[in-house]
C-alpha cells in the first residue's frame, strides 16, 4: 500500500476575486521509504502540494490519503494530532524557536506534542542530535549556529518524533552549495538509516540530482516522473526497528 | 507545566525592555494600591476607633423611636426598667460583648450664677462608661483624668461651653432640668474637668454621675435613655448587633422586646458616609489597577503574537494543538502578572513599613499630632496580587486565542 495516494488533486485559491489554480488534477502514489523531490519553477505548485500532503491545507477537489488517513476528513485538531504523530517538517528558514537551545528545539515536539516522559525525551533527543552531528552544539541557541547547523537541528527535530514522513520545503534555499549538498546527503542518510520517507521541494538544479524520484511540476500540473533508482530503501517492517534506534 | 513556564520565561526575556516596562507598570500599580489601602484604612480605622471608643460606642440600644427624635432628648422615650433588665441579661450572655454602659440623656440649663445656656447632659456610671469607651478619659483636657471625675456631685463640662463661660476646674455650677412630668429641678455641681469634643468644636455634651441624673429628673427605677455597647471585634459589629437583636427577640413574630432598637455606630454617625467614601475610593483605585494591568498586558501580548506569527505557524505545523498554543501565551501573561505582583508587593510592603517606622503625624478634629501607622491586612495583599494575576491572564486571553486560531499555513507565510 502506498504511503501517499493522490487522486485528481486540485487546489484553487481565490485572491482578490481572482481564481488561481495552484494544482490541477494531480494523481500519483508515493511508496514508503521514498526520497523524492518535487521540482519546478516558482509558482509551479510545489509548496501547495507539500502543504496538502502535510495536512496544513485541504484540496479544493480530489482525494488525498496520507499514511492511511483521508486528509479531507481531518478537522483542525485531528489534523494537528495527525501531523504530530506522522509528519516531520523541515523549513526553508529553519524555523527554530529562537529562545530554545538546539537540545530544547529538538525536544519541543516531544514535550508539547507527544508528551513523553523526561528520561525518554532526553534519550531520543540526544540520539537525534548525534545522528545529525549536532551533539556538541546541543546547548547553543539558534543565533549561535550557522545556517547548515540550524538545518541539521531542524532535521533532528523532524526526526525525533519518529514520523512516517518528513516534508521539506526548499530545505537548502538559504544555504550555500556545499552546505546544501551536505544537508541533502544527511537527509538521505537519515532515510537510509531509519526508513523514513523524505519528500522535499526545490528549484535548485544543483541538488535535484540527489533525489531518487523526481516529480516535475509546472503551472500546477505534473509534467513527468523520473525514477533514478533507490539505494537501500528500508521496508516498512525494518523502519520501526530502525526508528527505535533514534 | 514546567516546560510551559520555561518557554514563557524565555520568551519574556527575549524582549527584555518591553517585559521590564510592563512588569514595572504592574508593580507600580500594585505599590500604589497597597500603600493607598494601607494609609486610608489606617486613617479610617483610627477615625472610627476615635468615634466609637470615646463617645458613640460600637453600638447603642434605645427604645423604639428615640433615635428618630434624639434632638429633643425625649424623656418619655427612655427604656423602662424591665426592658433595661432584659437588655442587660442579653448583653451579659453575649460572648462578643466586651462591656456596656447605661446613660440617661436630657437637655438642661447650665448656669455659672451669672450666665445661663443650654447643655446636653449624660448621666453615666463612671466605671462602666470608661470600660465601654476607653478613650473617654483622654478627652478630659483639664482636671482629673480618672473615673473619680464623675463621682456624685461632679460634672465634666464641654470645652466650648467652658471657654464661653470662663468656667474652670473647681468652679461650682448649676444644672437645671425639667423631668417628664413637667416639674423643674436643679442641682449644683463641682466642675471636675473640661472635656474635649470627640467629633469637633460643636460638642455640647456634659457628663454627670448616673445617680445625680436620676436625682435631677426624679427617676425612681432604673430607667435609661440608651445603652452603649463595646464589642470585642469592631469589624464584626454588624453580626454582634444581629445576635443582640435575636437575643432580644427582635424580628420575631411575637416580639419579646418589640419596643427596642439596636443601632450600630455606622447607623448613628455621619462619619460612616465618609468611611464608605474611603471604601469607594479604594474600589476606584483597584479599578485603576485593573485598567493598568489590562492595558499593559493586552498591549504586550498583542505585540508578542504579532511578532511571532511564523513561530506560531511552526509550532502549529509540527502538531502543537491549539489549546497548547493558547496555554503558551496565557502562561506568558500569567508570568508577567506574577512577576509584577511580586515586585509590587515587595516594594509596597517596604513603603508601608517605611511609613510605619517614620511615624508621620496628622491632625483629626481636636486631636493633633496623631501618628500615622499604616498597616495592611494580609488578605488585602493577597486580593491585590490575585487581582493582578487574574486580570493578566484574562488580558492575555484574546491574543492567546488569536494565536491558537491561526492557520499554520497562513502563519508560515507571514513575513
Amino acid at each position: 500500500m502506498s504511503l501517499i495516494a493522490a487522486r485528481s488533486l486540485s487546489k484553487t485559491y481565490l485572491t482578490d476575486s481572482v481564481e488561481v489554480k495552484a494544482l490541477r488534477d494531480l494523481s500519483f502514489e508515493i511508496e514508503a521509504g521514498a526520497f523524492l523531490a518535487f521540482v519546478g519553477p516558482s509558482g509551479s505548485g510545489k509548496t501547495t502540494l507539500l502543504n496538502l500532503i502535510g495536512c496544513l491545507d485541504k484540496p479544493t477537489s480530489g482525494g488525498l490519503a496520507v499514511a492511511g488517513a483521508d486528509v479531507l476528513k481531518l478537522d483542525r485538531r485531528q489534523a494537528a494530532e495527525f501531523r504530530g504523530a506522522n509528519i516531520g517538517f523541515i523549513f526553508q528558514s529553519f524555523n527554530l524557536l529562537a529562545v530554545l537551545t538546539a537540545f530544547e528545539n529538538v525536544e519541543y515536539p516531544l514535550v508539547m506534542v507527544q508528551e513523553l516522559r523526561p528520561a525518554e525525551r532526553r534519550d531520543r533527543v540526544l540520539k537525534a542530535l548525534q545522528a545529525v552531528g549536532m551533539l556538541e552544539q546541543k546547548n547553543q541557541l539558534p543565533e549561535q549556529l550557522s545556517g547548515g547547523q540550524k538545518q541539521r537541528v531542524a532535521i533532528a527535530r523532524a526526526l525525533v518524533t519518529r514520523p512516517k514522513l518528513v516534508l521539506a520545503d526548499e530545505p537548502t534555499a538559504n544555504l550555500d552549495h556545499d552546505t546544501a549538498y551536505r544537508i541533502l546527503r544527511l537527509m538521505k542518510q537519515m532515510r537510509d538509516s531509519f526508513g523514513i520517507t523524505f519528500i522535499f521541494s526545490t528549484h535548485d538544479t544543483r541538488i535535484i540530482g540527489e533525489a531518487e524520484t523526481i516529480y516535475s511540476l509546472e503551472d500546477g500540473r505534473l509534467l513527468q516522473r523520473e525514477e533514478k533508482g533507490k539505494a537501500n530503501v528500508q521496508s516498512t517492517e525494518n523502519r520501526s526497528a530502525k526508528l527505535t534506534a533514534l | 507545566m514546567f516546560n510551559l513556564l520555561k518557554i514563557a520565561a524565555r520568551n519574556l526575556r527575549r524582549y527584555k525592555r518591553r517585559s521590564l516596562l510592563t512588569v514595572s507598570l504592574i508593580a507600580f500599580g500594585v505599590v500604589f494600591v497597597l500603600v493607598f489601602v494601607a494609609v486610608t484604612a489606617s486613617i479610617k480605622d483610627f477615625m472610627i476607633a476615635q468615634i466609637t471608643d470615646s463617645y458613640l460606642g460600637a453600638l447603642q440600644i434605645h427604645r423604639r423611636g428615640y433615635v428618630a427624635s434624639i434632638e429633643s432628648l425625649p424623656l418619655n422615650l427612655n427604656l423602662a426598667p424591665d426592658a433595661v433588665s432584659q437588655i442587660e441579661k442579653t448583653l451579659a450572655g453575649n460572648k462578643d460583648v466586651a462591656s456596656y454602659s447605661e446613660r440617661i440623656k436630657f437637655g438642661a440649663l447650665f448656669s455659672n450664677f451669672t450666665e445661663t445656656t443650654n447643655i446636653r447632659i449624660n448621666g453615666v456610671y463612671p466605671e462602666k462608661e470608661c470600660a465601654a469607651l476607653p478613650q473617654m478619659l483622654s478627652r478630659i483636657s483639664e482636671g482629673e483624668q480618672c473615673v473619680r471625675g464623675l463621682d456624685k456631685g461632679k460634672i465634666l463640662v464641654p470645652k466650648l461651653l467652658a471657654q464661653g463661660f470662663g468656667t474652670k476646674v473647681g468652679d461650682t455650677v448649676v444644672v437645671v432640668a425639667t423631668n417628664k412630668d413637667g416639674s423643674v429641678n436643679g442641682k449644683t455641681f463641682l466642675v471636675s474637668g473640661i472635656l474635649e469634643s470627640a467629633t469637633g468644636p460643636g460638642g455640647r455634651d456634659g457628663y454627670i454621675n448616673f445617680d445625680d441624673a436620676r436625682e435631677i429628673l426624679r427617676i425612681s427605677g432604673k430607667e435609661v435613655s440608651e445603652i452603649v455597647v463595646r464589642v470585642k471585634s469592631l469589624p464584626h459589629v454588624e453580626g454582634v448587633a444581629q445576635s443582640i437583636r435575636a437575643g432580644l427577640g427582635l424580628g420575631e413574630k411575637k416580639q419579646k422586646g418589640g419596643g427596642i432598637e439596636v443601632h450600630t455606630w455606622s447607623q448613628l454617625s455621619p462619619f460612616a458616609n465618609i468611611a464608605n467614601m474611603i471604601d469607594l475610593m479604594t474600589y476606584f483605585i483597584k479599578l485603576m489597577l485593573i485598567a493598568i494591568v489590562l492595558i499593559s498586558i493586552l498591549n504586550v501580548m498583542i505585540m508578542a503574537v504579532y511578532e511571532r506569527v511564523r513561530e506560531i505557524g511552526t509550532i502549529a505545523a509540527i502538531g502543537t494543538l491549539p489549546r497548547k498554543i493558547l496555554s503558551l501565551f496565557l502562561v506568558e501573561g500569567f508570568c508577567l502578572g506574577v512577576t509584577g505582583a511580586v515586585v509590587g508587593v515587595v516594594f509596597g510592603l517596604g513603603i508601608i513599613l517605611a511609613l510605619y517606622v517614620s511615624k508621620i503625624t496628622f491632625n483629626f478634629g481636636q486631636a493633633t499630632g496623631l501618628i500615622l501607622a499604616p498597616t495592611i491586612a494580609p488578605m488585602e495583599v493577597v486580593t491585590a496580587s490575585l487581582l493582578v494575576i487574574i486580570v493578566s491572564v484574562l488580558a492575555s486571553l484574546q491574543p492567546a486565542y488569536k494565536a491558537s486560531r491561526m492557520e499554520p499555513i497562513d502563519a508560515l507565510r507571514h513575513v
